[in-house]
């Protein structure tokens, strides 16, 4: 408009610089809290699980756009959609194994709903889903722990004598019995939650729970000896003979 | 200074009568509020019309339907997206680059309804003055929203979008969603003027893009029967696309009004008492063959 007049162009220039600082600081902060905030709120709760198919929490929230199809299909009413002020991270779906465990159907109806792949559509066969982790995880009121026969949790499992067994290991309080430990292993689990739903106590010993939490790692160079055994059909050492470690007979102190 | 005590379409009332001078708000709030049943309907009567919500949804078991803004934030995100989401935003684009982008914000969006009661009131309690932001604003902020989704892997305006947390609150349970809503109708209310929708809102700015190409257009058709009485600039949420077309004349600007601010909410339809405004289509040449036509009249007198 002032192209005539140096000073005004001036004054406009400044002014154009000063409210686009403005705009970009305050856009900026914006998007920095942001960024923070997605980043706190996507942390789950360790009772949360999410439906068959969800992939790890970072890559799920980038997946899922909270739209609700997957719990519309589910037939038990077992998934949910976090409400705000839920610990879960708003509009994601989950359920709660203590209330109602995942049913594990056959058809997975959930997972074809899903319209983004946030629930993976190359899961077909739901004994493959890995939900979470069944653990027992307080030995101190595990009424089989105790010596008890309760066995519900094995009994109710979906994939029983797979994913949880009945492991028998000595009682050494009575020192005569048996202990029926109710074992899970993570090949089978797919942690739907339904030990955790029917297991009788007050609340429950036994629990899904996320698998970065319930897993531990044995490390990479680690050598099990009776798997590496089992792997090659035969001893390791065989034909090597036993090492003749030298003996050594303990010898008096003879005092200075 | 528009005079805010004073009611905007009263001329039109008395011109056209109270029915056609409130015709487009009425079928505005009929179309917001039958979106909102479609998707009540199956949650209360167990007939599922609608399945999901405005972010994703399923109509018939058939017919997919997915935010675009939502999508477009998975990509930054770097989610690979399955075949129906993409089907569903192709969809929602191309009947919003037909009818109107922005015309999601008026006619679909229940947010709207918020702030429109929020604008009402401000203009009821004659509230004036504070914060006034760029509307360039909203594209700032929809950019963030796609770096910071980028950036964390998260669909980040999903964890605020207060469109959806309504949404969502009224379909699948409420939680503490009312509190962001009342949060934004505050904020209309005695913050900023019309401050969500038309400054800061990234799903608005969005659908604005799509709306560029948009084929339904509302035009100024009428331009030289316009009395000035600026009924039309205070009812509209973007006041600031009607300028060029209703003031363009002489600069050889047509009539319809392109900028894709526009919500083709049609209020300044029904405010109009000498009718200067339609909806038509982008490629409606009438007004200015007629302008031609009047303007060869003249020449030839």
């Amino acid at each position: 408009m002032n192209s005539k007049d140096p000073k005004a162009k001036g004054v406009n220039r400044r002014q154009f610089l000063a409210d686009s600082a403005k705009a970009a600081c305050g856009v900026g902060a914006f998007g920095l809290g942001l960024g923070l905030y997605s980043n706190s709120a996507k942390s789950l709760p360790s009772s949360a699980i999410r439906p068959p198919g969800a992939g790890a929490e970072a890559d799920f929230l980038g997946a899922c756009v909270r739209c609700g199809l997957c719990v519309r299909d589910c037939p038990y009413d077992t998934l949910k959609l976090a409400k705000l002020g839920e610990k879960v991270p708003v509009g994601t779906p989950y359920f709660v194994a203590r209330e109602v465990p995942c049913e594990m159907c056959d058809d997975i109806p959930c997972v074809p709903a899903c319209p983004t792949g946030a629930l993976d559509p190359k899961l077909t066969n739901i004994d493959d889903a890995r939900m979470g982790l069944a653990v027992l995880i307080d030995h101190e009121t595990c009424l089989n722990f105790l010596g008890l026969r309760c066995d519900v949790c094995y009994r109710v499992c979906p994939v029983i004598d797979k994913a949880i067994t009945l492991d028998i290991i000595a009682n050494t309080r009575t020192k005569k019995h048996a202990i029926f430990l109710p074992t899970v292993h993570s090949d089978h689990c797919t942690g739907c939650g339904k030990c955790e739903r029917s297991c009788v106590l007050e609340t429950s010993a036994i629990r899904v729970l996320p698998h970065e939490v319930a897993k531990g790692a044995i490390g990479k160079h680690y050598k099990l000896g009776w798997k590496e055994k089992e792997k090659k059909g035969e001893s390791l050492i065989k034909g090597q003979g036993i090492f003749d470690m030298p003996d050594r007979l303990p010898t008096p102190r003879i005092a200075k | 200074m528009i005079d805010r005590s004073y009611t905007p379409g009263k001329d039109a009332i008395v011109e056209n009568g109270w029915y056609r001078a409130h015709k487009w708000l009425i079928a505005r709030r009929l179309s917001q509020v039958i979106f909102l049943a479609l998707f009540l309907v199956g949650p209360i009567t167990g007939y599922w019309l609608v399945k999901g919500t405005l972010s994703s949804s399923l109509t018939f078991d058939f017919l997919p339907l997915t935010d675009p803004h939502v999508l477009v934030q998975s990509l930054f995100a770097g989610h690979d997206i399955k075949t129906d989401a993409i089907i569903g935003a192709v969809i929602v684009v191309v009947a919003y680059v037909l009818f109107g982008g922005r015309t999601y914000c008026s006619w679909v969006c229940p947010i709207n309804l918020v702030t429109d009661v929020a604008n009402w009131g401000r203009q009821k309690l004659q509230l004036k003055g504070g914060v006034q932001f760029s509307r360039k604003t909203r594209y700032w902020v929809m950019a963030v929203t796609l770096i910071v989704s980028a950036a964390t892997g998260v669909i980040v305006w999903e964890m605020v979008n207060p469109i959806t947390l309504l949404h969502r609150a009224l379909i699948f349970g409420m939680g503490v969603a009312w509190a962001a809503v009342l949060a934004v109708f505050l904020f209309d209310l005695f913050v900023s003027r019309r401050g969500w929708c038309s400054h800061l809102c990234p799903v608005g700015a969005f659908y604005g893009l799509i709306g560029k190409l948009s084929f339904l257009r509302v035009s100024a058709v009428k331009r030289s029967a316009c009395n000035n009485c600026m009924d039309c600039y205070a009812v509209c949420p973007e006041p600031q696309v009607i300028t060029p077309a209703l003031k363009g004349a002489d600069k050889n600007v047509g009539p319809i009004i392109t900028a894709s601010e526009c919500t083709n909410c049609g209020r300044c339809i029904d405010v109009c008492a000498p009718d200067v405004f339609k909806f038509t289509t982008r490629f409606d040449t009438g007004e200015v063959e007629a302008e031609k036509s009047v303007a060869a009249m003249e020449e030839a007198a």
